[in-house]
């Protein structure tokens, strides 16, 4: 039984924002399979009642007085950005792309 | 060709008494990477009159009396994941070309304030996603053993660079072995530090709950060295121990008598180990007992799990950290994306990320996604907690867990990258260290064909200097870190 359909590749492609060309779909399909196969060993771990270990050293959340520290400027801060304007970032309209959540 | 450059703690020695100078360390360094550097592809980045400067800079101090460190005047290497002010990181990834860096790294800050001389910046699996350094956008590195064969990954730059004496000594990261593993590979001491004693903040995410950045170089009193330089609390990094680091360097005694060590029953079992490697491992704990300490066998049960729970945590949380590459804020931007925002998205990350990191990203997001999550990420993260509890079990009769760092000596070039799978069992003896934050350091013991043959010794959190103190001792028997390549 196949673990994973090609649509549910193509699903979790949108979803992590990766276009996918149809060779890295069919490359995704065996290599997802075969490490969801292989993964499949934890079904057999008895976990019932076990906690999940997010970190491994458990520590307290720090706690810090709320004062500025030092900032990037502006213009530092926009230096990296393929398309900046002035100190802004630049991206294509977006309030098309609301209705697709 | 220039001598290389061995050991920290003699060339600190004499820059001390003044027979050789740090732009004459700097000027070696160099010499070593243009003879070496086209062959071995170590580097992703040098920064030689930078580098040349602070070296005279650190001449000059030592002048005036005002010498700031040991490692005042040592030329280091950096992986390329690890942010300095003014240099590149790309992490191997195309996504990052022309990024450069508006800050350093807490561990470049504080190397910088120890007086270390940095001279580039080393290859890596994109992302550190890898264990033989081909994942790089740049190309692999080669092994300076052997020209045919991988040095390991992901942090393989690095511990190429120190074993071809190019620098004496180098930083990576360890996300599942990925600076044990190399160091092995290269016959160099890598090692991982407990999670949380070096402050993540600068070195690019991979697997916050996993990552951590260490020190390679030719023998464990180095290591303890350079992380003593590093080590400590950050606020910038909200899971950097509060703690101060303790000294590693005055743990050094030599001596290992009334320590337990515990030879890992499931390691020496597991068929999968090349019988050279486990005769080198043989000795090597031979050799522990030889100096007084005790051997007994302990069995991690949940071990053979690792991989498994490795994998789901590690691309679940990678999928998430690299969400960040955007095409917005940094990196590259993919030329033809005008129409809409998800397009510039996902053409920019088609286009900018490599294979392997696609396969991570997809298999993370899967584990993450509405249906899966308890049945992988959840389900890893108990397993997680089962591992850890047989390590602290097996703590309660020992003072370390000695076992190999890797099943076989390096392997060619090409041979693995036709099978993720088979390269990430490889990883079967690092991956437990990260999954329980235990500190865990590769010491060459040892040749198997040629071939240089790594052990590791894993110890209970924060006891970075038990595990230091055991390598130590183990050196000062033997022979072994002094090996070097060919040529």
């Amino acid at each position: 039984m196949s673990r994973i359909s090609r649509a549910e590749v193509e699903r979790i492609a949108h979803l992590a924002r990766l276009r996918l060309e149809p060779a890295e779909v069919e490359d995704a399909l065996l290599r997802l399979e075969a490490v969801l196969d292989y993964v499949a060993q934890l079904e057999a771990v008895d976990t019932q009642g076990v906690p999940a270990t997010a970190f491994v050293i458990p520590l307290a959340t720090p706690m810090r007085e709320d004062v500025p520290g030092a900032l990037l400027s502006p213009e530092l801060a926009v230096a990296n950005a393929p398309s900046p304007r002035g100190t802004a970032f630049t991206v294509p309209r977006v309030l098309d792309d609301e209705a697709e959540g | 060709m220039s001598e290389p450059l061995e050991t920290v703690a003699e060339l600190s020695a004499q820059l001390d008494s003044g027979v050789v100078s740090a732009r004459a360390l700097a000027e070696r360094s160099f010499a070593r990477l243009d003879a070496l550097d086209p062959a071995l592809h170590a580097f992703l980045f040098t920064r030689r009159e930078a580098a040349l400067a602070e070296a005279a800079e650190s001449d000059a101090r030592r002048a005036r009396g005002q010498r700031r460190s040991a490692l005042d005047g040592i030329p280091v290497a950096l992986k390329d994941n690890i942010v300095q002010a003014g240099e590149p990181a790309t992490c191997a990834s195309r996504i990052l070309e022309g990024y450069v860096s508006p800050f350093d790294a807490t561990v470049v800050a504080r190397l910088r304030a120890a007086g270390a001389v940095i001279v580039g910046r080393t290859n890596l699996d994109e992302f550190a996603m890898g264990s033989s350094t081909e994942n790089s956008c740049a190309g692999p590195t080669r092994n300076p053993w052997d020209l045919a064969r991988s040095p390991g990954g992901s942090s393989g730059g690095s511990a190429a660079a120190v074993a071809a004496g190019i620098v004496p000594a180098a930083f990576g990261s360890d996300t599942g072995g990925s600076i044990r593993q190399p160091a092995a590979l290269c016959g160099v001491v890598g090692m991982k530090p407990t999670y949380g004693r070096v402050s993540r903040y600068g070195l690019v995410a991979f697997a916050s709950s996993l990552d951590q950045i260490g020190p390679f170089a030719h023998s464990a009193a180095d290591c303890a060295l350079l992380l003593e330089a590093i080590a400590g609390h950050d606020p910038n990094d909200s899971t950097s121990l509060p703690e101060p680091a303790p000294s590693l360097t005055a743990a050094l005694s030599g001596d290992v008598s009334g320590l337990t060590l515990g030879f890992l029953r499931e390691a020496d079992d597991t068929s999968g180990v090349a019988p050279g490697v486990r005769a080198r491992v043989r000795e090597a704990v031979a050799e522990l007992e030889r100096a007084g300490a005790k051997v007994r066998e302990v069995s991690l049960p949940h071990t053979r799990f690792a991989i498994a729970t490795y994998y789901l945590i590690a691309t679940a949380e990678a999928s998430s950290n690299l969400a960040r590459y955007d095409g917005v804020r940094y990196g590259r931007r993919a030329a033809d994306a005008a129409g809409s925002i998800t397009e510039l998205y996902e053409r920019t990350r088609a286009e900018g990320f490599g294979p392997e990191v696609k396969r991570r990203i997809l298999l993370g997001t899967y584990v993450l996604s509405a249906g899966y999550y308890d049945a992988y990420y959840k389900k890893a993260q108990q397993v997680r907690t089962l591992l850890r509890r047989d390590f602290d079990a097996a703590f309660e009769v020992c003072d370390a867990i000695v076992l190999p760092t890797t099943p076989e000596t390096a392997f060619r070039l090409g041979e693995k990258s036709s099978d993720p799978l088979a390269l990430y069992l490889a990883d079967i003896f690092t991956v437990s260290a990260n999954l329980a934050g235990l500190p865990g350091v590769s010491i060459p013991c040892g040749l198997d064909a040629g071939l240089p043959v790594g052990f590791q010794i894993l110890g209970r959190p924060r006891e970075d200097a038990t595990v230091l103190r055991i390598a130590d001792a183990y050196q000062r028997r033997t022979d072994h870190h002094r090996a070097r390549p060919p040529r």
